[in-house]
């Protein structure tokens, strides 16, 4: 095969990378939809690609399945250069988010369809086919159309579709998108058995963060064509690098700050914490501490060795297992959220308070 | 209606129910009415058509002694079925590649695709005739062709305003279909054939079938460019019966034309019963 992007060299620096994006880059037109992106996930792991809808996780995951080719840029499934491979070319395989499946078909005919195309003996394809309905809990229903199924169902069948053909990477674009809040919730949990059950790398696209943060190893943030952090989950949650990864996830606060050599930012209000970072000195950053993180105190009684400001109670709304403090300090407002305690511990609006947190809790972000 | 449905509110009432009902009558007897009378008179004894003297089969007789007509009727299947069966593939290929893909002059295509539809059929006709008796010859190079028999030229022209009509129907039907369908395909090992064999053709029968059909009836109902470039010999049905009017009109025609009229309904009931059959457990398409 003539192709330009082939690196000869690829398939002898096999690695335990199931999938090695280098460089990737797909523009169309004037658009740049992924710019510059490099990634590698390993083998056997639930990676998500996470990110608000138009920041370009799809057109990746598209180009790892061949759906799209890069314009720039190399795509690796274990080793292996993709080129300009078809889609049908390559060992992985895809769950649509609008499950894509063949209405004139019944299920089992869905299922063994990739089968079929690789020239599976028919009995082997029973097997397989009968393994694969079963896995997804779809037994006995193997003769109905996808238009009698309901939406779970059917979401079901595209997952059997998909994971009959062992693909070496499946690749799940926001497959639990259609489906309603509680049947999501319960198909996330299977998902993540099945995943661990059948040993298969998945790469999942979404933009719920929940979602992302329940099933994943590890989670690659997007936004704008661009990857901005890769880590675990609670990496992720815990220690953001950017604004818009600290925003994107949970909620939090953002406190402006100036970096002052390694290991120290200073406040707006001239502060000064103990916070490394690798920014050089003057950078304007921001210091994000989640509301949980907070703590409220009595004005003066917060305890020496945390991170201290001073403010006034502004409102506090109860929410059952938590209250939610908002706190206005000199220059700007912080949502704090305490585990509900006894009503007769509750602070009131008004009140002159200390907010406190450990310095460990807080991550400097730019952006 | 069935016990215990509540009434539609749109349901008309009182006297509106009856207007309605009446307007149905007429638009019905407007559109049978003909068919009716050109049936009755079929069996009429009389040589002239309008005066009823008597029942017969004399005219049937005639139909099946005259050699013309049933020759002229040969003709117009034979280039039915070859037209369509042409102009189906052809315009199939066109929606497809219309609606699935990107190319340089894409949307010059599209436009002129859709003139044998807008121009007049007269227009179209003198188009033919003047570009068959300028290249007549170039065709006759290709083996087993001879455009000078007729036939050919027939089905030529059938197809080059068939290839519009079965795309425009066929497009309609891809439009509604799921593209990411082919890309499932595409990522299950389907080869671009077996892609189309198995997902799209499937999905866009009814399409295809409708543009067989309507290509059959256009064909069959050409006049006017059959006329234009038919030869002695290879006359369509249609331009023979418009001879025949010409010749002053004779009840033979109304034999004639009940022949085609079953014929044709025979038709639409056979593709009626067809469908039944092989939709019986139909699977919902789109949601």
């Amino acid at each position: 095969m003539a192709d330009t992007i082939t690196d000869p060299t690829g398939a002898a620096t096999a690695t335990s990378n199931a999938v090695q994006l280098s460089g990737v880059t797909k523009r169309f037109g004037d658009v740049v939809a992924v710019d510059d992106l490099d990634l590698s996930i390993t083998d056997g792991e639930f990676f998500s690609l996470l990110g608000p809808s138009g920041c370009g996780k799809t057109t990746t995951l598209r180009m790892i399945a061949g759906l799209e080719l890069p314009t720039q840029g190399s795509v690796k499934i274990h080793g292996e250069e993709m080129g300009l491979r078809p889609p049908n070319k390559r060992p992985v395989n895809t769950v649509f988010q609008s499950y894509a499946l063949f209405p004139h078909m019944d299920v089992r005919a869905n299922v063994g369809f990739g089968l079929e195309m690789r020239k599976v003996d028919k009995a082997e394809r029973d097997e397989q086919i009968a393994w694969a309905i079963d896995l997804v809990e779809m037994g006995g229903m193997g003769h109905r159309k996808p238009g009698q199924l309901s939406g779970g169902q059917q979401q079901r069948v595209a997952l059997a579709r998909a994971l009959v053909n062992r693909p070496e990477v499946l690749l799940l674009d926001e497959p639990l998108g259609a489906l309603d809040l509680k049947l999501r919730q319960q198909m996330q949990t299977e998902l993540k058995n099945l995943q661990r059950e059948v040993g298969i790398t998945f790469v999942y696209v979404t933009h719920d963060q929940e979602e992302a943060v329940t099933m994943s190893d590890r989670i690659g943030v997007m936004h704008e064509g661009r990857l901005l952090q890769v880590d675990t989950p609670e990496a992720i949650y815990e220690r953001p690098t950017t604004r818009f990864v600290a925003d994107f996830i949970g909620r939090t606060n953002f406190l402006e700050a100036t970096v002052a050599g390694r290991d120290e930012v200073v406040l707006a209000n001239g502060d000064r914490l103990r916070l490394s970072s690798d920014h050089a000195d003057g950078t304007a950053v921001a210091v994000t501490v989640r509301p949980e993180r907070l703590t409220v105190h009595g004005r003066g009684q917060a305890p020496d060795d945390q991170h201290r400001i001073d403010g006034v109670l502004e409102s506090a709304v109860y929410l059952g297992n938590a209250i939610i403090y908002t706190i206005s300090i000199d220059w700007m407002r912080l949502e704090v959220r305490c585990p509900a305690t006894l009503a007769g511990h509750r602070r009131s609006a008004g009140d002159d308070v200390t907010v406190s947190f450990e310095p460990e809790h807080a991550s400097v972000v730019v952006g | 209606m069935a016990k215990g449905v509540a009434r539609s509110t749109a349901e008309p009432m009182g006297w509106s129910k009856w207007l309605l009902r009446g307007h149905s009558a007429l638009v019905y007897a407007f559109f049978y009415a003909p068919i009716a009378v050109l049936t009755f008179y079929s069996f009429n004894e009389s040589q002239i058509v309008g005066r009823w003297t008597g029942f017969s089969m004399r005219w049937y007789g005639d139909f099946l002694e005259n050699d013309n007509v049933q020759q002229s009727i040969w003709v117009s299947v034979k280039v039915c079925i070859a037209s369509t069966l042409i102009s189906v593939v052809l315009g199939t290929l066109a929606a497809l590649s219309i609606e699935r893909f990107r190319w340089w002059g894409q949307k010059a295509f599209d436009a002129v695709l859709y003139l044998p539809i807008i121009i007049p059929d007269v227009t179209m006709a003198v188009m033919l005739m003047v570009f068959f008796s300028e290249t007549a010859e170039w065709f006759n190079v290709i083996p087993g062709v001879d455009l000078s028999e007729g036939l050919e030229k027939l089905v030529l022209s059938h197809v080059a305003f068939n290839i519009s009509f079965v795309s425009v129907v066929v497009r309609a039907r891809l439009t509604n279909l799921d593209a990411t369908m082919e890309e499932a395909a595409a990522d299950l090992y389907a080869n671009r054939w077996q892609t189309f064999r198995r997902v799209t053709l499937p999905q866009i029968m009814p399409g295809v079938l409708g543009g067989a059909l309507l290509a059959v009836t256009l064909s069959l109902d050409d006049v006017v460019v059959s006329s234009f470039v038919s030869a002695v010999g290879a006359t369509p049905v249609s331009v023979y019966v418009f001879g025949m009017l010409r010749k002053g009109v004779s009840p033979l025609i109304n034999a004639v034309s009940v022949v085609i009229l079953a014929a044709s309904m025979a038709l639409v009931i056979a593709s009626l019963v067809l469908e039944r059959v092989t939709n019986s457990p139909k699977g919902p398409e789109e949601e």
